[in-house]
């Protein structure tokens, strides 16, 4: 396998793990607030939250491209910042991620909230446990599965992505050309061999994030 | 004696809770009323749970919510013990984690009952090691409310621990919280809306109706005093305090003494000298005028009228002195007019031995 493919890979895992890290972090507390809120706020959120499930990739990288672009708002705060401008870079890449993937870790970590309720943490309060206690015992372990789901769905979706890598990151080796953007160019070049190795690579990827997660996922095993 | 000071207002959009109360400091009080009338509500107030304004709470000489002051202690900064009528054991600890969940929290200083302790008292020792989803119903509230006292509270609160489960259960239950009023010296505050447990355990019964208090007095004068909705319907029953001082092996019945004489029951375990808490039931009390012999009836009871009140359909519910303790016998309007009832008649009240709880 050529060299480029094995980068390809090493870039993609990097991004995936990235975002799924970030995800995870930055989803808990909106899909906290989305799980407790009475606000009329909810329904907007919701709506935003879940609009890359059926936004055209393309569509919101174009929108990220303009917004962090020389002359988009972000853009301009990064120059004057002195980071440089974001698109067709890494950090772009990661960026635009985050958004993409979005829903794939809030809606499983929001319904896990929203399954378990009020009531136990109302237990853990009565039992002396401060709301961080709480949080870190109680809540966060009762959502495992929903954790679980989550990691996985966001790692599995930012693998996948390409219409948002091609509009912000471009095909750059080493730095934002990843594996779905390599097999395109490989088909482009007419190297069916390496394709094969590369989505049959993917596809079993795929499949066995899929098994591991149905397999560990105790939720409709119970009782 | 420490009591429990709660005046605790609650305001929802359509409905809202007003009491002012000073309960108790020791045994069990009941609050007790209809679906609806904040019984629920009073409880998490006190617990914080539920955010009162205009409020004050203060528990065992310490404040807990005094909002004239600006003082509010959020839940896990008082020593209550909360049961859930759903027990809410936390499904991701195994039994002994969930018992030492509270207890870990709770400064070594502050703990008076230790967790063998409040293992012995509800008697769960054999189910530490299980997961708390392989419980039963009845061993899940058993844990539920070890898993409060082993926090050390200065009040147990229970918020209808017995309403999910059935009869056979209930019983399997009650004996354990009466055991807790009897070893432990924290006062319990007990919702039902169910008579027979309030008139099996309350010391004290606070009568709670659209959100305000109706009254609130021992339950030994609540449960029978004909003004009060306590004393009527199928559950009334008089509560008799006194102690076992006979046995009989043969007859497998022991025999209680109080102010009115002496109750035959069936019952093998209770120990001579041992105090007892009777329950009878207004219905299963017939009245005589004269001392009957050949019946089946064990006790016949001496007594005076007291007072007199209508009852169901066709029904009245007669309130009676037996020696200076006060019973309630329910009889068709009918039987009374042909025995005359009426205040300061003396004659006899039977109860089946079998009747008495």
């Amino acid at each position: 396998m050529a060299e480029s493919s094995f980068s390809a890979i090493w870039l993609t895992l990097k991004l995936a793990a990235l975002t799924t890290a970030i995800l995870l972090v930055l989803g808990t507390p909106i899909a906290w607030w989305l799980s407790q809120t009475r606000s009329r706020w909810k329904g907007p959120a919701s709506a935003i939250v879940a609009l890359p499930l059926v936004l055209p990739p393309t569509i919101l990288g174009f929108y990220l491209l303009v917004t962090m672009g020389p002359n988009g708002p972000i853009g301009k705060l990064t120059e004057a910042l002195g980071i440089g401008l974001l698109p067709f870079s890494f950090s772009g890449l990661v960026i635009a991620s985050v958004f993409y993937s979005l829903p794939f870790v809030v809606q499983p970590i929001q319904n896990a909230f929203e399954a378990i309720g009020k009531s136990p943490l109302e237990a853990a309060a009565t039992l002396r446990a401060s709301p961080i206690d709480t949080f870190f015992n109680v809540l966060l372990p009762l959502a495992k599965p929903g954790y679980l789901t989550a990691t996985v769905m966001g790692f599995a979706h930012t693998v996948g992505e390409f219409g948002v890598v091609l509009m912000i990151g471009g095909n750059i080796p080493d730095n934002t050309r990843v594996l779905s953007v390599q097999i395109y160019d490989q088909v482009e070049a007419l190297e069916y061999t390496h394709t094969h190795w590369l989505s049959a690579g993917m596809l079993t990827f795929s499949f066995a994030v899929l098994l591991a997660l149905y397999l560990l996922n105790p939720t409709g095993r119970r009782k | 004696m420490n009591t429990i000071r709660a005046c605790v207002n609650v305001a929802f959009p359509d409905y809202s809770l007003a009491v002012n109360l000073e309960l108790p400091g020791q045994g069990i009080t009941a609050l007790f009323g209809p679906s609806g009338a904040g019984k629920t509500t009073l409880l998490r107030a006190i617990a914080g749970l539920e955010r009162a304004h205009d409020s004050c709470i203060r528990v065992d000489g310490q404040v807990w919510q005094d909002d004239a002051q600006a003082i509010f202690l959020p839940t896990h900064r008082r020593a209550i013990g909360f049961v859930f009528q759903d027990v809410l054991l936390f499904e991701h600890l195994d039994v002994r984690r969930n018992l030492e969940f509270g207890m870990k929290r709770v400064p070594l200083s502050q703990r008076t009952i230790s967790l063998d302790h409040a293992v012995d008292l509800l008697g769960i020792k054999h189910l530490m090691q299980r997961q708390s989803s392989t419980l039963s119903g009845g061993e899940r509230q058993r844990v539920g409310i070890a898993r409060a006292l082993a926090t050390s509270p200065r009040v147990l609160l229970l918020d209808e621990p017995l309403a999910a489960l059935d009869m056979q259960r209930k019983h399997e239950i009650m004996p354990y919280l009466e055991r807790l009023s009897e070893h432990l010296k924290i006062p319990m505050l007990y919702v039902s809306h169910a008579l027979d447990e309030v008139a099996q355990m309350a010391d004290h019964i606070v009568l709670l109706e659209g959100g305000r208090v109706r009254v609130s007095d021992t339950a030994s004068s609540l449960l029978t005093r004909l003004d009060m909705p306590l004393a009527h319907g199928d559950a009334a029953a008089a509560v008799i305090s006194g102690h076992v001082v006979e046995h009989d092996p043969e007859f497998q019945l022991a025999c209680v003494e109080f102010s009115g004489g002496r109750i035959f029951l069936p019952n093998d375990t209770i120990k001579l000298g041992q105090p007892v808490r009777l329950r009878i039931q207004a219905r299963d009390v017939s009245l005589t005028l004269e001392r009957q012999s050949g019946t089946s009836i064990l006790n016949i009871l001496r007594a005076t009228v007291v007072d007199l009140s209508d009852d169901a359909l066709g029904q009245v519910m007669v309130g009676l002195d037996a020696g200076g303790t006060r019973l309630l016998c329910r009889i068709t309007r009918k039987s009374a007019s042909a025995l005359g009832l009426e205040p300061g008649k003396s004659l006899f009240a039977q109860v089946k031995g079998v009747a008495v709880l």
